[in-house]
């Protein structure tokens, strides 16, 4: 069991989502780097698909009540067991007693750069699947721990590991964190986008402001999508649009010429024009990209989008063929 | 059946298909996306078909399928497509119009140029069919809506409509099944429940189910 004592700003358990289930009106969800989460459930051990922790601007404390082992990815928020620094993308042995922490995102000395974590615990977080996950659906109050975001006191319970005493015991080792540049040298996130179905309805000044601007994503961004602020982004003729389908990475734009770039957890529909679509490697940045930071949005094509996707295929199966030598479980 | 207007086809970012029909949205034309949504399933390197309001979006896997081979296969069944027959069960959905229960009731009344009681009773009056559910677990679109009661959603979205709120956005009709962001103009509540995630079937709404609202009280 882990014993939540902090859970910082926003914590929930996450794990690859519900796809599948749009046509209901379920949207997928998941972790919302599931890179992170994936290379996270790698190092602990752990099938791709087990239950990690989501958390939000750092500032929680976690404390283990078996021995287990644990990978941190993402932001690690100057993440420290027991007082000792533990290194994002590693893998290590915890001992039943021993203390997770996370220093808020205002701390004296943590990276400013970040915005999320994953941790994985060998095992998973063994919450009951609903609907073909154990993702939190927080907007709807189901899956994960009670269908809610995790308080102070919650008691979590791990599945059976995979790994043997021996690897359980093992040293502590890592990864190299994937790197595909995130900010530019102004402090910026670059994220490709696609034009979207809707681009020819804005003006030619939103179509070009939309490339040129830095964006700041405000604070009133959440799992559901990342609400930016900048220029106002002006069509050539109002009216509304009938509803048609979004899916993460969608940049929508309602009237206030203000454009919200869905994530994991937004609607599966949207009546808003979609002037364009971050692509699906890109994603992982808008999940670590700091409120209050700056984005900047690039115009790509789909041929770039497809190889940046198989570039992180590729990492990732380095990683599958890196830990299997190793002797660590595969991670189907 | 006669030939519908084949779709317009978009991609919607690296891995997803957006298939738009003309304009004006028809039941007919939404049974023929039925129908090419329930089609697309079996399509190697396909993933989700969902339904919009006279639109269709496809997810696929683009190391399965490129997007130009998709489109090409879509608009070679497009005219093949038997509409689909939803068998469309008959729901009475009770509504508490207006007051705290629908905040904007006065703004689509004056919007629309009708008194608050007039737009309730062509409100009610409506027969309904969901085209699709969307947006949220449960939430159903509907065609039906009477025209002179198209009301445009409000500029800035709320970021908590309270659950099964009824509203109008643009010219659709629908209900919140949770609490929610959202933009459309709300008229009433409904004290039924439209989403329960540990139910067999769980949405109480269906595509092709037909709707009835019942004024269940009126406060204007």
């Amino acid at each position: 069991m882990i014993l939540v004592r902090k859970p910082g700003v926003h914590a929930s358990v996450q794990d690859l989502g519900r796809p599948g289930l749009r046509q209901l009106g379920i949207c997928p969800g998941g972790a919302l780097d599931m890179l992170a989460l994936t290379l996270a459930n790698r190092l602990a051990g752990n099938a791709d698909a087990a239950a990690g922790i989501e958390f939000t601007m750092g500032g929680c404390e976690l404390q283990f009540e078996t021995d287990t082992r644990i990978a941190l990815t993402g932001d690690d928020f100057g993440a420290t067991l027991d007082g000792v620094p533990l290194w994002p993308c590693w893998s290590v042995p915890v001992r039943a007693g021993q203390t997770l922490r996370l220093a808020g995102a205002n701390a004296p000395g943590t990276a400013k750069a970040g915005l999320r974590s994953w941790l994985a615990v060998a095992g998973g977080i063994d919450v009951a699947p609903v609907l073909g996950s154990r993702s939190t659906d927080l907007k709807a109050g189901f899956g994960g721990h009670e269908g809610r975001a995790l308080r102070k006191g919650d008691r979590l319970v791990l599945g059976a590991s995979r790994l043997g005493a021996d690897q359980n015991a093992r040293r502590p080792f890592g990864l190299r964190a994937p790197d595909w540049g995130t900010a530019e040298p102004d402090g910026a996130f670059a994220l490709r986008v696609l034009p979207g179905p809707e681009f020819d309805l804005f003006t030619p000044d939103a179509q070009a402001l939309l490339w040129s601007e830095r964006w700041r994503i405000t604070p009133q961004s959440n799992r559901m999508g990342s609400r930016l602020a900048g220029v106002e982004l002006q069509r050539k003729a109002g009216g509304d649009m009938l509803s048609s389908g979004v899916i993460p990475g969608t940049i929508q734009v309602p009237p206030s010429g203000q454009p919200i770039i869905l994530m994991g957890d937004a609607q599966t529909t949207g009546g808003y024009p979609r002037i364009g679509v971050v692509i699906r490697a890109d994603l992982w940045k808008l999940a670590q990209a700091p409120l209050g930071g700056r984005l900047r949005l690039v115009r790509t094509d789909l041929s770039h989008a497809l190889a940046a996707w198989a570039a992180q295929q590729r990492y990732l199966a380095q990683v599958a063929q890196g830990l299997a030598a190793a002797g660590w479980p595969g991670a189907a | 059946m006669s030939a519908t207007p084949l779709p317009r086809l978009h991609p919607l970012g690296d891995a997803a298909l957006v298939c738009d029909l003309p304009a004006p949205a028809t039941l007919a034309q939404q049974q023929r996306i039925w129908a090419l949504a329930a089609e697309v399933l079996a399509w190697p390197g396909v993933g989700e078909a969902l339904p919009g309001m006279n639109n269709l979006t496809l997810t696929f896997d683009p190391t399965a399928v490129a997007f130009e081979e998709l489109a090409a296969r879509v608009l070679q069944a497009w005219p093949g497509l038997a509409a689909h027959a939803a068998e469309g069960r008959r729901i009475e959905i009770p509504v508490a119009y207006g007051g705290e229960h629908g905040p904007d009731l006065a703004d689509v009344a004056a919007h629309t140029g009708l008194s608050a009681a007039e737009v309730v009773r062509r409100h009610s009056g409506g027969d309904y069919v969901v085209y699709l559910l969307g947006f949220l677990p449960g939430f159903a679109f509907m065609g039906g809506l009477a025209p002179e009661l198209a009301t445009p959603r409000r500029a800035e979205p709320r970021t908590a409509v309270p659950a099964r709120s009824v509203g109008i956005g643009g010219e659709q009709t629908g209900i919140y099944p949770l609490v929610s962001p959202g933009g459309w103009q709300l008229i009433g509540r409904t004290p039924l429940e439209l989403f329960d995630p540990s139910a067999e079937s769980p949405t109480l709404l269906r595509p092709g189910d037909r709707v009835r609202f019942v004024v269940e009280s009126l406060q204007t």
